[in-house]
């Protein structure tokens, strides 16, 4: 029984972290939030390098082929550092499609490229994994895709996108194609892109080497477990940066994080988001090991984690005073960060639903 | 990660369900004391209690292994038996005594105590020393080969039944309140001594005054040195705070709730099939899994010798706070019913919920109240600075 991290999971972290501390420090995501970058290419270049693009797409077409639990520390990173690249869709949902419907041809023709983080892939679930909102839905019918998709994760400069059809059926849309129309959809987490999709009779490939409707819940508890390890690590660096600057503030003589009521709120914090790593290990575990258990754990650690990072996130905000509602310092990149991931793929009470329903309470 | 147990704990695992299956019928079923210490007896010459005990002291003389204390109490509680005998004595006193005892007093007193022959209560707190335990008063003065103790403790758990008392006294009275502590053994029945019962908001007396009047106690029945108490309390403290957090209790009432969100009804309808109630579970079954988990994880970090740094700290304060909220839902879960108490008609479960809801609010503030947790975290897993002292 061994319930940690390998050596090389640790490296590979450690690696990522570093590379993202030399290219992407906040001065990088506030230009590239400033010049409403599509991705930052740079950092994700860099990534790219250190195989962060192709964690969990096999070796024979061209990733490291590691699991579920590398892309979460991966995405981890990624959220301690805010970074502004695609990765949820890109580099877990979208090959999660692939490798689990897509044909040999299509295989071949797509995981190279986003293993190599050369292709970008947004993702259009939104519609099953939350519900739809505003009459949302895309139909299928002989080949063609009609309708629209809100919420297509990665949508930034997309060469490709995974669509689910209102019948859970799962289709490749190049993103040029006819009759597609790409809109960006403003948000408050400046670090990541969505997108809105309108189809009309766009051509459409069919992932349907097996089963869509199995790989699309597979692509969504992966989703989940990603952006509950990009709250993890955003709300892990927001309490680090709580914590340093009650160590630094001063008032009434004395720094404020020998007053209780200050550092028991970095207590609460810590206490809180630790288990929440526990949780999402074992969630991201039970995807490649436990696959039984993979839904129910993957909608626990989205919904938990969800509730513990919006908890952070405004306490470590607290914690920060005045300061702490600045643009000057920077914080609310991160409490946007969270407030984003905990919406997508489903916030907490949808998540929770279909925990129930995995359970057969419903 | 890797959570399976491999071909060794496969076969201790096998081993345990056997024994389970054997000698399950002969587990205790009532609340007497007789019958506790056969059955202590039986899983000592097994194994299954005092394991890692050296067999000079009475115990079963294996070697230290966590996963096979895991495999024995996730097969026990599986077959529905009871644990070994447990308690201060055995949970607290025993780890401290192999730790810091002297070899007489580890011969004397560590065999009877695992054998749940000699009961002991915990003597710390004070009227005036709770949180801030090391300025506590009751004292020891020397005479001749004694110590003379007076004072009052509080908070003394089973304090009407225990045979014996392991004692915080203070001893040098001119040194820094830290430095002046010594850990004294003596028997209850010594003449002096005076429990008072302490009915608490459960209505029941789970813990006692304990008043010392001139009570004599030979010098030899010090653990460490004189002013080294501090030392020897904090092992002790270890000890009870893992025993505090353990997430198994939490995950064995969660299915109870479960259980009870399928049976109850209200208007007829299942409690389960409301999606308010249904959310509430659901938020609690993710604190519950969060915590088993996370329990795994710090036993792979003392299996490896990892320190797992601020991640060990928060078990205390969230296990109990966590089995707090657990009982909370069954109370409102049961609506009026949950109100009811003492044996009245319609009560669930033997009021249970409502004793645990109301006690684990003394687990939350007992070993180290919840403030005290977060500044042992804020301070010592975060680096925060302490309070600073004031001018005296």
């Amino acid at each position: 029984m061994d319930f940690a991290l390998t050596d090389d999971q640790k490296m590979m972290q450690d690696t990522i972290g570093r590379t993202l501390e030399r290219v992407c420090p906040l001065d990088r995501v506030r230009k590239a939030a400033a010049d409403k970058e599509l991705y930052a290419a740079d950092v994700w270049a860099a990534l790219a390098e250190v195989g962060a693009a192709g964690l969990i797409v096999p070796e024979e077409h061209g990733g490291v082929g590691q699991t579920l639990l590398d892309a979460a520390l991966a995405a981890e990173m990624l959220g301690r550092s805010v970074a502004p690249v695609p990765f949820t869709a890109s580099c877990v949902m979208a090959p999660l499609a692939l490798m689990g419907s897509g044909s040999p041809a299509q295989q071949a023709e797509w995981l190279p490229r986003l293993a190599a983080g050369e292709a970008v892939a947004g993702v259009a679930v939104s519609e099953i994994a939350s519900g739809a909102r505003d009459g949302a839905g895309v139909a299928a019918a002989s080949g063609k895709l009609s309708g629209k998709a809100l919420f297509v994760l990665d949508a930034g400069g997309a060469d490709l996108f995974v669509v689910a059809d209102k019948a859970k059926g799962l289709h490749l849309v190049r993103g040029d194609a006819p009759g597609l129309t790409r809109s960006d959809l403003a948000t408050i987490d400046a670090t990541r892109r969505v997108g809105e999709l309108a189809f009309d009779h766009v051509e459409a490939e069919p992932l349907a080497a097996r089963d869509g409707a199995a790989t699309l819940g597979r692509m969504i508890d992966a989703g989940r477990v990603v952006l509950a390890a990009d709250i993890l690590g955003a709300g892990g660096r927001m309490i680090e940066k709580a914590v340093s600057y009650a160590e630094e503030r001063k008032q009434f003589g004395r720094v404020i994080g020998s007053f209780q009521a200050v550092k028991h709120l970095c207590a609460e914090m810590v206490a809180e988001l630790e288990p929440c790593r526990s949780l999402i290990w074992y969630a991201a575990y039970a995807f490649d090991a436990a696959p039984e258990e993979a839904s129910l754990m993957a909608a626990h650690a989205k919904a938990h984690t969800s509730e513990t990072g919006t908890f952070v996130a405004r306490t470590a905000t607290e914690v920060h005073g005045g300061m702490g509602f600045t643009d000057l310092l920077g914080l609310h990149y991160w409490f946007k960060r969270i407030g984003f991931d905990r919406q997508m793929m489903g916030g907490p009470e949808r998540v929770r639903a279909d925990a129930a329903a995995l359970q057969g309470w419903v | 990660m890797d959570l399976a147990y491999g071909p060794r704990y496969a076969a201790f695992q096998q081993q345990v369900r056997d024994f389970a299956a054997t000698y399950g019928a002969r587990a205790p079923r009532g609340g007497s004391m007789a019958a506790s210490r056969e059955w202590q007896q039986l899983l000592l010459e097994h194994g299954y209690a005092a394991r890692t005990i050296p067999k000079e002291y009475g115990g079963y003389g294996a070697e230290p292994d966590i996963l096979e204390s895991r495999i024995i109490a996730e097969e026990f509680i599986a077959a529905g038996l009871p644990m070994g005998m447990s308690g201060q004595g055995i949970s607290m006193l025993v780890p401290t005594l192999l730790e810091l005892g002297t070899e007489a007093q580890k011969k004397e007193w560590i065999e009877p105590t695992i054998r749940g022959e000699v009961l002991w209560c915990q003597g710390y707190s004070e009227p005036g020393a709770g949180s801030d335990l090391a300025s506590l008063t009751t004292h020891a003065v020397e005479d001749r080969d004694d110590f003379l103790i007076n004072g009052q403790k509080i908070w003394t758990s089973s304090a009407h039944f225990s045979d014996m008392i392991f004692c915080l006294v203070r001893t040098e009275p001119d040194k820094p309140k830290h430095h002046g502590i010594s850990y004294l053994l003596f028997s209850m029945k010594t003449p002096g001594i005076e429990v008072r019962p302490l009915v608490t908001m459960t209505g029941q007396a789970e813990f006692n005054e304990v008043f010392f009047t001139d009570v004599r106690v030979p010098r030899s029945q010090i653990v460490g040195e004189r002013g080294q108490g501090w030392q020897v309390a904090n092992a002790t403290l270890k000890y009870e705070r893992g025993m505090l957090g353990d997430p198994n209790q939490a995950g064995t009432r969660f299915k109870q709730l479960v259980e009870m969100a399928k049976t109850e009804t209200v208007d007829g309808h299942r409690l389960i099939d409301s999606p308010v109630w249904r959310d509430r579970l659901l938020k609690l079954q993710a604190r519950v899994l969060a915590m088993q988990f996370h329990g795994l994880r710090l036993l792979t970090a003392r299996l490896t010798g990892e320190n797992p740094g601020v991640a060990g700290l928060i078990v205390k304060l969230m296990g109990c706070e966590l089995n707090n909220q657990l009982a909370a839902f069954a109370i409102d879960a049961l609506g009026e019913l949950g109100v009811l108490y003492d044996g009245s008609p319609h009560l669930r479960a033997g009021g249970n919920w409502q004793r645990n809801y109301m006690f684990d609010l003394g687990l939350i503030i007992g070993g180290g109240t919840a403030q005290i947790q977060k500044n042992i975290i804020s301070e010592r897993g975060l680096g925060m600075p302490r309070e600073p002292k004031l001018a005296s």
